[in-house]
C-alpha cells in the first residue's frame, strides 16, 4: 500500500517542475507544455483523492481539467500560429506589444 | 525460483497469449503482405511472385531475410535517436492494442473494463512513431508524409470514434467480451442495426491506416515514400510490419463491434447448425487444391514443398473438426468455443482485410483537399448522425416499445437520407469551387 | 508490492520527463518527454484503479493534445531557435520564486499530513466498475458543469480556428 502522501509530493515536484518551466523558459511553445505539465498534476492529486474515499467524483473532475486542457492547447498553439506569421518569432519575451 | 512460480502462475495464461501475438503477428503480416501481392496479380491478370517456394509460399521469409541482411542507413543530419526509436513506437503501439481483443473465448490477453477504448487509444499512439520518423529524417519528403499522416489520422479519428460510439450504444459496455457476448444476445450482428456505422468505419479505418484510396502520406507518385522515405532494412520493415499491424487491429476492432466477433454466422439459429462444418470443409478444399496442384511443380523439392501444405492443412481440418464429435465434445468442452471462434474471428479479419485491398485495387488515389473534405463535411456529420438515429431507435425500442426491424429500420433509412443531402450538399459546393477558380 | 514497483516506477519515469521537457534545447525533444510523463501518469491512473481515466488521459491527452502539440512544432520551423538563448533574463528570479513555492507546498503536506484523514485507502471494490461510476457522476451530479464544458470546447474550436486562419 502507498500512503496517499506520496501522490501528493508526487503531484507536488511535477507542479513545480512545470512552474519553473513557465517562468524561466524563453520558447512560448515549452511554456504552454509545461503549464500542461501542471494541469496534469492537479489530476494527479483529483484522482488520489478520489481513492482515498472511494469514490468517483474526483475522476469526473479530472475530465473537466482534460477538457480544459485540450481548449487550451487549441487556442494557444492558434495564438501561437497567428503570432508565428506576424513576428516569425517564438521567444515569449519578444511579444511585448499589445499592437502593432 | 518456488518465488517465481508464484508469481507468474496467476498470469501464465495471458503470458502465453501475448507471446503468441508477438510471435505470430509478424509471420501473419508476412503473409498478409503475400496475399496481397497475389490478389493484386489476380485482378492485374497476372502471376504474383512464384519463385520462391511453390506459388511463391516462402516469399514472405525470404522478403524478412533480405531487409535483414541490407545495410541499415541513417541520414547525417537526422535526429539519430529519435530516427532509431521512431519504427519501435509504431510497432509497439500496434501490439500492444492487440493485447486487449479477445480472439476467440479463450484467447485474450486482458479483459479490461475500457478495453474497446484501450485498442482505439493505444492504436492510435502509433501515430507518433510515423510522425516522429517523418520528422527527425531531416527530409522533405518524410516531413510532408508525417504532416498528411497527423492531419488525416486526427480528422478521421473522430468519425471512427463516432462510429464505434454507435457500437457501443447498442452494445451498452465497453468491454471487447461483453460486447460480442451483447451481439449474440440480440441474435444479430450490429452490422445489421448500424450499417451506416460500419460503412463510416470502414472508411475511416482505411484513412487511418494509410491505404490506398487513403495514401497520401506516402503517396508515390508525390512524396517519394513519404515518411518512410529515409529508412531502409531492417527500420523499413519494422515500418511496414506496423502499417500491417494496424490493419489487423481495425479489422479486429470492427469484426468486435459490427461482426459479432467470435461468433458463427447465425449462431443462434439451430438450422444454420451445419455451418460447424465450414471450417473443416474450408481446410479441406485448401489441401484438396495444394495435392492437386502438387504434380504440376516443375522440381522435385517443390512438389514435396506442396504435399507438405497439403498435410498440414488436412491436419487442421482434423483438428478443426475434431471437437464436432460428442464423445471429444465431452472430454473437452472448451475447445469446440475456443477453436471455432478463433477460427470465425480470424475469417472475418481476412474478409475485412480482403475488403480493404479490393478497395486499394479498384479506387484512384483522393487529393489532399478531397480527403479532408470528405472527412469533414461528410463523415463527420454522417457520423454524429448516425450516433443520434441509433439513440433514437433505442429510446423507440426500449419506452414506447416498438419492435426492433421497426425502430432500426426507420433511423436507418433517415440516416441514409442525411447522407445523401450531405452528399448533394458537398458536390454542389464543389461545383461552386471549381466555377470560382478554386480560391478558397 | 506489484504496486508498489508499478507506482515508483511510473513516478520517477514522469519525474525525470518533466524535467526533461523543460530543460531539453529542442522542442520535439521536450514534446516526446511531455508525452512519456503523460503516458506514466496514466500508469499511475491505472494503478489508482481508474481505468476511464488511464484511457481519457491516453486518448486524449497523449493522442490528442500532443499530436496537435507535434503537428504545429513541425509546421513552424525550430531550427532556428535551436541556437537561441533558452532561458530568459530573469530566469534566477523565477527559478528562485518556483522553488519557493514548491518548499512552502513540501511544508504544507509535510505538516498537514498529520491533521489529514490520509490513512487506510477506501477498498478498491468501491471504484468498480469505473466507466459505470464515471458516466454516472458525469451525467448525474455534474450535468451541467458537463454542458458547459461542452460548450467551452465549443467557444476554443472555434477560437482556434479564427485565431489561425490567415483571411477572416
Amino acid at each position: 500500500m502507498i500512503p496517499t502522501s506520496h501522490y501528493l509530493f508526487l503531484s507536488l515536484g511535477l507542479f513545480t517542475i512545470g512552474v519553473i518551466g513557465v517562468v524561466t523558459r524563453r520558447n512560448v511553445i515549452v511554456i504552454l507544455m509545461s503549464i500542461e505539465l501542471m494541469l496534469n498534476a492537479v489530476n494527479i492529486n483529483l484522482v488520489a483523492f478520489s481513492r482515498l474515499v472511494g469514490s468517483a467524483e474526483g475522476h469526473a473532475f479530472a475530465i473537466f481539467i482534460i477538457t480544459d486542457a485540450a481548449a487550451e492547447a487549441a487556442v494557444g498553439l492558434g495564438i501561437i500560429i497567428a503570432f508565428f506569421r506576424n513576428r516569425e518569432t517564438l521567444l515569449g519575451d519578444e511579444m511585448d506589444l499589445l499592437k502593432w | 525460483m518456488n518465488a517465481l512460480i508464484e508469481f507468474v502462475k496467476p498470469i501464465l495464461v495471458p503470458l502465453i497469449c501475448a507471446l503468441v501475438i508477438v510471435g505470430v503477428l509478424p509471420l501473419i503480416t508476412g503473409y498478409i503482405v503475400l496475399m496481397e501481392r497475389k490478389i493484386m496479380a489476380d485482378m492485374q491478370a497476372r502471376l504474383g511472385p512464384m519463385r520462391v517456394g511453390p506459388h511463391g509460399l516462402l516469399q514472405p521469409i525470404a522478403d524478412a531475410l533480405k531487409l535483414l541482411l541490407k545495410e541499415d542507413i541513417i541520414p547525417d543530419e537526422a535526429d539519430k535517436v529519435i530516427f532509431w526509436i521512431a519504427p519501435l513506437i509504431s510497432v509497439t503501439a500496434g501490439m500492444l492494442a492487440m493485447s486487449a481483443l479477445a480472439i476467440g473465448p479463450w484467447f485474450q490477453v486482458a479483459d479490461l473494463n475500457v478495453g474497446i477504448l484501450f485498442v482505439v487509444g493505444i492504436g492510435a499512439l502509433g501515430l507518433f512513431g510515423i510522425v516522429l520518423g517523418g520528422w527527425s529524417s531531416n527530409s522533405h519528403y518524410s516531413l510532408l508524409g508525417a504532416l498528411r499522416s497527423a492531419a488525416q489520422l486526427v480528422s478521421y479519428e473522430t468519425a471512427a470514434g463516432m462510429a464505434i460510439v454507435g457500437a457501443l450504444l447498442l452494445a451498452g459496455t465497453l468491454s471487447t467480451r461483453e460486447i460480442i457476448m451483447a451481439q449474440s444476445d440480440y441474435g444479430v450482428w450490429f452490422i445489421v442495426a448500424a450499417p451506416v456505422g460500419f460503412f463510416i468505419y470502414v472508411v475511416a479505418s482505411i484513412a487511418e491506416t494509410n491505404r490506398a484510396p487513403f495514401d497520401l502520406p506516402e503517396a508515390e507518385s508525390e512524396l517519394v515514400a513519404g515518411y518512410m522515405t529515409e529508412y531502409s532494412g531492417f527500420r523499413w520493415a519494422l515500418y511496414f510490419l506496423a502499417e500491417y499491424t494496424n490493419m489487423v487491429v481495425v479489422a479486429s476492432i470492427a469484426t468486435t463491434l459490427f461482426l459479432g466477433g467470435w461468433l458463427r454466422p447465425f449462431a443462434g439459429t439451430p438450422a444454420f447448425n451445419f455451418l460447424d462444418f465450414a471450417p473443416s470443409l474450408l481446410m479441406l478444399v485448401v489441401a484438396g487444391y495444394s495435392f492437386y496442384r502438387a504434380p504440376k511443380q516443375p522440381v522435385k523439392v517443390q512438389k514435396l514443398f506442396m504435399i507438405g501444405v497439403g498435410l498440414a492443412f488436412l491436419g487442421l481440418a482434423g483438428i478443426l473438426a475434431a471437437p464436432l464429435s460428442a464423445s471429444v465434445n465431452a472430454m473437452l468442452p472448451g475447445l469446440k468455443p475456443g477453436l471455432h471462434g478463433a477460427f470465425w474471428f480470424l475469417s472475418k479479419v481476412g474478409l475485412y482485410i480482403y475488403l480493404f485491398m479490393w478497395l486499394r485495387f479498384t479506387f484512384p488515389r483522393y487529393r489532399f483537399d478531397q480527403l479532408m473534405r470528405l472527412g469533414w463535411t461528410f463523415l463527420i456529420p454522417l457520423s454524429i448522425v448516425n450516433v443520434m438515429g441509433i439513440a433514437l431507435a433505442l429510446v423507440l425500442h426500449r419506452q414506447w416499445g416498438w419492435g426492433h426491424v421497426p425502430a432500426f429500420g426507420l433511423t436507418t433509412v433517415l440516416t441514409l437520407a442525411v447522407a445523401g443531402w450531405l452528399a448533394q450538399a458537398g458536390e454542389k459546393k464543389e461545383k461552386e469551387h471549381a466555377m470560382a477558380g478554386g480560391e478558397a | 508490492m506489484l504496486d508498489q514497483i508499478v507506482f515508483y516506477f511510473f513516478a520517477t519515469l514522469a519525474v525525470i520527463s518533466a524535467v526533461l521537457v523543460v530543460t531539453r534545447r529542442n522542442v520535439v525533444q521536450s514534446a516526446i518527454f511531455l508525452i512519456t510523463a503523460l503516458l506514466a501518469t496514466a500508469g499511475i491512473f491505472l494503478q489508482l484503479h481508474a481505468e476511464f481515466l488511464f484511457i481519457v488521459q491516453v486518448i486524449l491527452y497523449a493522442g490528442g493534445i500532443m499530436v496537435l502539440f507535434v503537428f504545429v512544432i513541425m509546421l513552424i520551423n525550430v531550427d532556428v531557435s535551436l541556437h537561441q538563448i533558452q532561458f530568459n533574463r530573469q530566469w534566477w528570479l523565477g527559478l528562485l520564486l518556483a522553488l519557493v513555492l514548491g518548499a512552502q507546498l513540501t511544508v504544507a503536506i509535510a505538516v498537514g499530513r498529520s491533521g489529514l484523514p490520509l490513512g487506510e485507502p477506501a477498498p478498491a471494490k468501491m471504484l468498480e466498475p469505473s466507466t459505470q461510476l464515471v458516466g454516472r457522476v458525469l451525467f448525474t451530479e455534474y450535468m451541467l458543469p458537463f454542458e458547459i464544458a461542452s460548450i467551452l470546447l465549443l467557444v476554443a474550436m472555434i477560437g482556434a480556428v479564427v485565431m489561425a486562419k490567415k483571411k477572416i
